[in-house]
């Protein structure tokens, strides 16, 4: 079990984030108290249902919510400094030169009509003290190291010149090009075949290996997290449900919701159990049950989960925010 | 060969109860929260209730000479008349004629033009594009391209092109009688193509749907089915189309009749009006342009913006 | 891409053909041009002999094709009205209308590009609402009533610009250019912003609302994450895309402007072809119109045509789908 992210200063540390949405039928929550961290080298994933805040938790870290959205309290730190605060124009700064991006799908993310190469080359030009003519020499060895064959000649094609796998290595090189620390990779694969998905998987994390990069790799799909993570964040209804290091949360959740999700995942390594679904859906954000947010779904409820919101997950201290998580040598 | 075409009320009237529907609810509502919409349509209805009882509202009848005073001529507004004493609201132009007067009168023929030029437009268009959408093949790719051609050039260019043929084809001594209805036609065709298109699509769609060929099972007409289930799905992307098309079809009018193709000085419509006050702009007799300008403008602009909400209202995929 | 463009000259042949057929109907049927011809006093011989001149003996189609192979030479018969070749009168007219239409679309494109990015940018600007609002006033206008505006406030008024003509104009060659003196440009502003507004509005509001479909785009969002400058998203990513579309209408409303010149040219007393048009229709000249109706549709078929070659040298992606094999 890795342990690094304790030890070390975590490149983001987010803290009690919240964001929310006011409209006209009052103040949605998409992100509510959410902290956790991620250490260099440190591929977080971030899971669950879509609508549970985890793209927004992502958009706010990169200072992109789309108004009204917007951060309400809480902190979000870069290399320990502030960046929440910050200045639209020192964010923008931050944006591609600390913060890399990889969006879900490869085929809108590029612009359809400027070749790969001066996509690549603005990108480091708008972040990098160089020349041109080095941009390009960056370019070429950055679409080379993503794996892109004939990089020397792909680097002036169109995006649409290239297939959906192949484009998002390019959307990873351009997330990489201007060196990083941290990722962060929103439903990088949920777009592709499934026989490019375990490539880009493959890819994603050997680079930010090498180069100690932190990503923040939020999906909804298990088996991504089960191949990717080293420590992974359950989300629910916009609160943080568990973390813990992946192989520890994957065979032996101890939040009701995390096992309900484990439950209905084929994975190889879970046998031949039948799958069972977790009964209901998750509730809308203008619609929150009092209480725990899961209280209505959880198999193990109680009269305090009906009453109470639950402990939360702070600085990483606790796993679970649940006042009855499974006991494993119950279960087990 | 089925006949295709409808009489006109059928087109307006046939889902009548289905529109009073929806005028006592959301679009009621929503119309009542938009300002402008609300004051565009005051204006309309003001402008067209003074053009339909024009011979009620106007204190002369500009087309009688008998009521005409040479020495009226060029009486200022608000001003009694230097020979004669008479005052007169907008002042007269220079042959005595009363320019708030002349405006009514010119009103009604502006509007009436529009108006049945819209017509003409849309049954034509709800024909040709049922036609095109119904019976498809070479009728539909003759339909289609014509339209595709004629939307090639401007539709203002289609109108005085055909006014100057039919203009040939009639005999001089008809020419100013026949001026109105030729114009008539004239910016009907110019104007049929949005409306067949329109109705193409929502035919091709419906054509399709099962109740078609489960109608047709039981022994009823392709074409009657067509009528009774694509018009009203039309109705709303139509009604638009023809708001926005009056006003282009008044815009239409005027330009043709100020650009001395259209209405005839005997019987001006508002276009006439403004190219007749043109000649006494550097005179300084301001008031003969004026008003029919500025009446012009309103009308133009309020059934404009009236078509721009509507389209928001009914339609919001056309915005 | 040479398959895709013989077609679409294929198509703009048979449209051409098609308005040559209703020019030549004009000519053929509008009134009978023997009568036209030769006065109240003529004998059975005169008419035949004219006829058979004319070649109205030969059958239908023949007398079209002669009608297509003159057309093509230039030669579009004689004016009723002022019995001169219409060739020649439509030359001696055609410069004025270009150079009023140049300045207009220039006009047009220029500012119209130039509002509807800045209104697309600062949507909820103060700035950006007011010209939206002034925009759809401007539409409503009837260009007419611009002009005649236009001539009332700097001419009549203010007594800055010439409310007619084309002031004075140089030779050079066979053309004629207003644009060498101080009254040839001069009497040009007034005419070109009464052409032009109308077009201008078109294409603003076509841009802004292309521009804010485009900045609601992926790679949009995705240009913004590499930290680009709010500069380069703007103009780089975002115009480029939206000037795929505005190039169809704006080629279009380059074709509407030589028609809407007919308008101007009257308001103006602007000696263009427009102004003959005009003329030709209220005195039944039916060559001038055929001729006229001639030459607009080869300029709008052409403008057509160079705008969809356009779109191969914009969009990359439209180049490989016709260039690669199927």
């Amino acid at each position: 079990m890795k342990q690094t992210h304790i030890m070390t200063t975590p490149i983001l540390s987010i803290r009690n984030l919240t964001v929310d949405i006011p409209t006209r039928h009052g103040v949605l929550r998409p992100v509510n108290g959410v902290s956790y961290d991620v250490a260099a080298g440190e591929i977080l994933g971030v899971v669950g249902e879509s609508g549970a805040g985890k793209s927004m938790a992502g958009n706010a870290v990169i200072g992109l919510l789309n108004p009204p959205a917007h951060i309400a309290s809480g902190e979000i730190l870069l290399n320990g400094q502030r960046i929440d605060t910050l200045p639209r124009d020192e964010m923008r700064r931050l944006r591609g030169k600390q913060i890399g991006v990889v969006f879900q799908d490869p085929l809108t993310s590029l612009n359809p009509l400027l070749r790969i190469g001066d996509q690549l080359t603005e990108t480091m030009l708008a972040h990098l003290d160089i020349s041109p003519s080095e941009a390009r020499k960056r370019a070429i060895a950055a679409l080379e190291e993503v794996g892109i064959p004939g990089a020397a000649q792909r680097v002036d094609s169109y995006p649409h010149e290239f297939s959906g796998g192949m484009r998002q290595r390019v959307v990873i090189a351009l997330a990489l090009c201007a060196e990083p620390s941290l990722i962060i990779a929103d439903e990088p694969t949920t777009a592709l075949d499934v026989s490019v998905q375990a490539q880009i998987i493959a890819l994603l994390k050997r680079l930010c290996r090498e180069r100690g990069t932190a990503v923040m790799l939020i999906t909804h799909d298990m088996g991504v997290i089960a191949e990717a993570a080293d420590r992974v964040a359950v989300m629910y209804a916009g609160q943080l449900a568990e973390i813990g290091p992946v192989r520890e949360v994957l065979a032996a959740p101890i939040h009701p919701y995390t096992d309900g999700l484990m439950g209905s995942t084929p994975l190889a390594s879970r046998g031949k159990d039948r799958l069972h679904q977790i009964p209901g859906a998750m509730p809308r954000l203008d619609a929150l049950p009092p209480g725990c947010a899961f209280h209505p779904r959880c198999p193990y409820t109680q009269d305090d989960c009906r009453a109470d919101p639950g402990p939360r997950i702070e600085d990483g201290a606790g796993r679970a925010a649940c006042f009855h998580p499974i006991s494993r040598t119950e279960v087990a | 060969m089925v006949d295709m075409r409808l009489p006109p009320e059928e087109l307006v009237t046939g889902d009548r109860s289905r529109l009073a529907l929806a005028l006592q609810s959301d679009f009621a509502y929503q119309f009542r929260r938009a300002p402008v919409a609300v004051v565009s349509f005051a204006v309309t209805l003001v402008l067209v209730l003074g053009a339909l009882f024009a011979p009620l509202i106007a204190p002369f009848d500009p087309f009688d000479p008998a009521s005409l005073n040479l020495m009226n001529g060029f009486s200022r507004p608000m001003t009694p008349n230097a020979f004669t004493g008479d005052s007169f609201w907008l002042g007269t132009d220079d042959q005595g004629r009363d320019v708030f007067s002349t405006i009514l009168y010119g009103m009604r023929i502006s509007l009436f033009v529009g108006a049945s030029a819209v017509l003409f437009a849309m049954v034509l268009g709800i024909t040709l594009g049922l036609l095109a959408g119904y019976v498809g093949g070479w009728t539909e790719t003759i339909i289609m391209r014509v339209a595709d051609v004629q939307l090639t050039f401007p539709s203002i260019l289609v109108a005085m092109l055909i006014f100057g043929i039919a203009k040939g084809i009639t005999p001089v001594e008809y020419r100013d009688q026949m001026a109105i209805w030729v114009l008539i036609i004239a910016i009907g065709l110019s104007d049929w193509v949005q409306f067949a298109r329109v109705v193409r699509g929502a035919t091709l769609v419906e054509k399709n749907k099962e109740y078609v060929a489960a109608a047709r099972l039981i022994g009823r007409s392709g074409p009657a089915i067509m009528v009774r289930h694509i018009l009203p799905n039309v109705l709303s992307p139509v009604l638009v189309i023809a708001t926005i098309s009056l006003a282009l079809a008044i815009i239409a009018e005027a330009t043709l009749s100020f650009l001395g193709v259209g209405a005839p000085a005997t019987k001006p419509s508002l276009g006439t009006l403004i190219r007749i006050g043109q000649d006494f702009m550097f005179s300084g007799e301001w008031w003969i342009l004026f008003f029919p300008a500025a009446t012009l403008l309103a009308l133009a602009l309020s059934v404009n913006l009236l078509g721009d909400w509507l389209r928001d209202a009914l339609n919001p995929r056309l915005r | 891409m040479l398959a895709y463009t013989l077609q679409r000259i294929f198509q703009s042949a048979i449209v051409l053909l098609v308005v040559g057929l209703v020019a030549f109907s004009m000519f053929r049927f509008v009134g009978d041009p023997v009568d036209n011809m030769l006065g109240q006093e003529r004998t059975i011989e005169d008419v035949e002999r004219l006829r058979g001149q004319l070649g109205l003996d030969q059958p239908f189609v023949v007398q079209y094709f002669r009608f297509l192979e003159g057309a093509v030479q230039g030669n579009f018969g004689v004016s009723y009205r002022q019995g001169r070749p219409v060739a020649e009168i439509l030359l001696e007219r055609a410069p004025a209308t270009l150079e009023l239409a140049a300045v207009s679309g220039f006009l047009a494109i220029g500012f119209g590009i130039a509002l509807g990015v800045f209104t697309a940018i600062r949507r909820s600007g103060f700035a950006a609402n007011a010209i939206m609002t002034v925009s759809l006033i401007g539409v409503s206008l009837p260009t007419f009533l611009i002009g005649i505006l236009l001539i009332y406030l700097f001419s009549v008024e203010l007594g800055w610009l010439p409310s007619f003509g084309r002031g004075e104009t140089v030779k050079i060659g066979n053309w004629s250019t207003g644009f060498l003196t101080e009254s040839g440009l001069k009497a040009l502003i007034l005419p070109a912003i009464t052409l032009g507004l109308y077009q201008m509005t078109l294409i603003m509001r076509l841009v802004r609302s292309e521009m804010l479909e485009v900045l609601r785009q992926d790679y949009i969002r995705f240009a913004r994450a590499r930290g680009l400058r709010e500069r380069a998203v703007n103009f780089r990513h975002a115009l480029k895309n939206t000037l795929v579309p505005v190039i169809t209408v704006t080629g279009l409303q380059l074709g509407s402007i030589i028609a809407f010149a007919i308008i101007t040219e009257t308001v103006f007393q602007w000696p263009g072809v427009g102004l003959l048009f005009i003329n030709a229709i209220q005195f039944v000249d039916i060559p001038v119109m055929a001729a006229y109706l001639m030459l607009i549709s080869v300029m709008f078929v052409g403008i057509n045509l160079i705008v969809d070659m356009l779109y191969f040298a914009i969009d990359p992606r439209l180049r490989a789908d016709r260039t690669g094999a199927h």
